[in-house]
């Protein structure tokens, strides 16, 4: 199972995660940083979606461990 | 040898210059000579601008030597002190972490009603006024400037005034005092705007930093930053886009036809246009090898991103304008820890604005011709000084 995994200290909070995917990923309110809703993507397209958000993040803080 | 001179300037206003694809697309970074006579390493492939941004060993300081300015005359070094913008680590991810809350996708979607509100109003102004109209004066620039000034609490009888210094800070013609006096202009006028917000706390983003700053320069020096940030680079995005879409009839249809297409329509205008490209330079701390290049300690980098950000390694026919291409890995926010703190309040306003003006207006042209439009050359960041247009009575 590939399970995304945020590392908040490397985060910037530019949101470009929830853009791309807001059912995987949020903002805490406070400080803006990633919050992961849904660690365990369910399916291909969902998949697809987490390997993006990693791509485009600005600050490298999403990975995805198989 | 001389390194070749730096083309600062767009031939094409849709288009950056030939010269800049022609250093992309050479083996490994190569020297230019910067407008002030001092040499800086052209970096326009996607990849090397993303290693570069996001390489902790490039800073950001531009009161460093070797940073690649684009006027004539640097400005004295350490007439700022440092913002958000010029820190480096460890400063830069505080100082981010106290504001960049204020800007989350869902803070800024709750924005959308507000921002609606002011473009309607904006366009009932300026349909109830004569044709032609100046859109850059009804549209572009009062709805992002109106919405940083309530963001912020900033009063917006006032944006004449810094409106006007902006403008004159951001051409590269003015001459460095009169720029260093628009600047301080701004700055007196924030300095007595925060003792306000401190004997009167308001329910505003300014107030609510005043507790997080010792030093209350500090804040002025945000504040700034993100009332000139806020309001001249998304005035000009929409200015740029309004001329783009008017140019590809075909592509407007299409947007009117699929709503649902107008956030890939936005990211493909801020790819396709990259205003603010050099905002993106940086300078070496130490020696560094990039995209093939040995960059030495204290050397600058400029960054060509308009031309990397139509990098056919990155995109498929990047020199066209696609609104369906949908492409968010371009560059035109930046890349790593500085990349655009107000993207997603940018993002919200190009969405709103062109969502309604062409729903509410489908009649809009152009009353000038597109090689008739004064674009601005000779500005830090790309845009249009004026934009006439036209439409038939409703
Ligand atoms: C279409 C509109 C915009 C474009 C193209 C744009 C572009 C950029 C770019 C390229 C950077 C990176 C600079 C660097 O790497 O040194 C940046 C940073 C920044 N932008 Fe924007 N920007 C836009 C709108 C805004 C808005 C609306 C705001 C504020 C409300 C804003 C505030 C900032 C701030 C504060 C930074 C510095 C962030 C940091 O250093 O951590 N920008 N912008
Ligand atoms: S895209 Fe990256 S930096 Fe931005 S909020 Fe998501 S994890 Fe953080």
């Amino acid at each position: 199972m590939t399970k995304i995994l945020a590392d908040t200290s490397r985060c910037v909070g530019a949101g470009q995660c929830v853009l791309t995917d807001p059912d995987a990923f949020d903002q805490d309110e406070d400080e803006g940083l990633v919050i992961v809703l849904a660690p365990e993507p369910s399916d291909e397209a969902a998949l697809e979606r987490a390997r993006r958000a990693a791509l485009i993040c600005p600050s490298q803080a999403l990975s995805l461990a198989e | 040898m001389t390194a070749p001179q730096l083309q600062t300037t767009r031939s094409c206003p849709f288009a950056p210059p030939p010269e800049h694809v022609q250093l992309r697309d050479l083996e490994a970074p190569t020297k230019v000579t910067m407008p002030d006579g001092q040499e800086a390493w052209a970096v326009a492939r996607l990849e090397d601008v993303r290693a570069l941004l996001t390489d902790p060993r490039f800073s950001s300081d531009r009161s460093r030597p070797g940073f690649p300015v684009l006027v004539k005359q640097r400005p004295k070094p350490g007439m700022f002190r440092p913002v958000l913008l010029t820190m480096d680590p460890p400063e830069h991810g505080p100082a981010r972490r106290a504001v960049v809350g204020e800007f989350t996708v869902r803070r800024m979607e709750a924005l959308r009603p507000r921002i609606q509100q002011i473009v309607d109003e904006h366009i009932d102004a300026l349909l109830a006024g004569p044709a032609p109209a100046d859109l850059v004066q009804a549209l572009s620039l009062p709805v992002p400037s109106l919405v940083i000034c309530e963001m912020l609490g900033v009063p917006y009888a006032d944006h004449d005034f810094f409106q006007n210094c902006s403008t004159q800070m951001l051409r590269r013609t003015t001459p460095p005092e009169q720029r260093a006096k628009a600047a301080d202009e701004i700055r007196s006028y924030l300095r007595d705007l925060l003792a306000q917000k401190r004997a009167h706390p308001a329910d505003d983003l300014l107030t609510r930093q005043l507790p997080r700053y010792d030093d209350p320069e500090d804040l002025v020096g945000l504040a700034f930053l993100l009332l000139i940030a806020g309001h001249e680079t998304t005035a000009n995005m929409i200015s740029l886009g309004v001329v783009t879409l008017l140019d590809h009839p075909d592509q407007l249809a299409a947007l009117l036809a699929h709503p649902a297409l107008t956030p890939a329509a936005v990211e493909e205008l801020l790819r396709y246009f990259t205003i603010a490209e050099f905002a993106t330079s940086r300078v070496a701390k130490e020696d560094v090898e990039l995209g093939g290049a040995l960059i030495k300690a204290g050397d600058g980098v400029v960054t060509l991103g308009n031309a990397a950000n139509r990098d056919p390694a990155a995109f498929a026919r990047g020199d066209e304008f696609d609104v369906e291409r949908g492409a968010r890995h371009h560059i035109a926010f930046g890349f790593g820890p500085h990349q655009c703190l107000g993207q997603n309040l940018a993002r919200l306003e190009l969405q709103i604005v062109f969502d309604t003006l062409f729903r509410r207006i489908p009649s809009l042209r152009l009353a000038a011709g597109v090689d008739d439009l004064p674009f601005k050359d000779d500005a830090s960041i790309y845009g249009i000084y004026e934009l006439p247009v036209t439409w038939s009575a409703p």
